[in-house]
């Protein structure tokens, strides 16, 4: 249910994983590459893992929103490596019985995972690159717990 | 002890390499480790930012005590997604 490759995404993979018959809500969220930062063109992103510790915080969030949101059926997959502009970053399914705890719990997962999960984009420009650092950096993973409302994401795909 | 400490990311770029040994004394914790990681490498980050460490493929507080061997990484701002 969790995954990180260098292969293009296929977002109905990621979500017939958490199809189920007792389910009456999927929600699908799909993280895709734009083309321009602060008026400038970006021309490809590069994604870096931790690899080891990205999949086990990875499956910490996994397990942690299932828990608060009473859910069995939650899976993600991030892309790493160079990713083209448009493309699928990151796709995260969540099946539920009812629609309202899918969406929650989708839009918890994509913070939590934004300010976690040990993954860094950097973007390359014509003249240049820049390493992206999630707008509140002064996030310190150590001082959230759980049950913390994750903080604001300004930094909207 | 002597301790292998691994870069990513940014910090890799800035440091120019993927790893960097740093010498500590029996009982240093994770402050102690930054304080000579900034020392070694000033350009890595501001004083003002605080320097995310991973001690064991977790996250690390700045009081936890190291031991020889731990796997540890330097965790800039993360921005995955």
């Amino acid at each position: 249910m969790i995954e990180l490759t260098s292969d293009a995404l296929d977002p109905e993979k990621v979500t017939a994983k958490v199809r189920r018959d007792t389910n009456g809500a999927v929600v699908t969220f799909l993280g895709t590459t734009r083309d321009n930062f602060e008026g400038k063109r970006v021309l490809s992103l590069e994604y870096e893992a931790f690899d080891e510790m990205a999949l086990k915080k990875l499956e910490e969030v996994r397990q942690e929103i299932m828990a608060e949101f009473g859910l069995e059926q939650l899976a993600i997959s991030h892309r790493i490596g160079t990713v083209g502009i448009g493309e699928i970053s990151l796709v995260i399914a969540v099946g539920s019985p009812h629609r309202k705890e899918a969406f929650y719990a989708c839009h918890k997962a994509v913070d939590r995972i934004k300010e976690s999960v040990p993954i860094w984009k950097k973007e390359v420009y014509q003249d240049g690159s820049r390493w992206v650092a999630c707008e509140d950096h002064e996030f310190s993973p150590v001082d959230q717990t759980a049950g913390d409302q994750a903080s604001a994401e300004t930094h909207a795909h | 002890m002597e301790l292998n400490v691994r870069l990513f990311a940014l910090y890799r770029e800035r440091a120019g390499r993927n790893t960097i040994s740093v010498a500590l004394g029996d009982g240093a914790t994770v402050a102690d480790l930054t304080d000579e990681v900034r020392r070694q490498l000033p350009e890595l980050a501001p004083p003002e930012v605080k320097i995310v460490v991973a001690v064991n493929t977790d996250y690390a507080d700045y009081d936890v005590v190291l031991q020889p061997g731990d796997d540890v990484c330097l965790i800039p701002p993360v921005s995955g997604g």
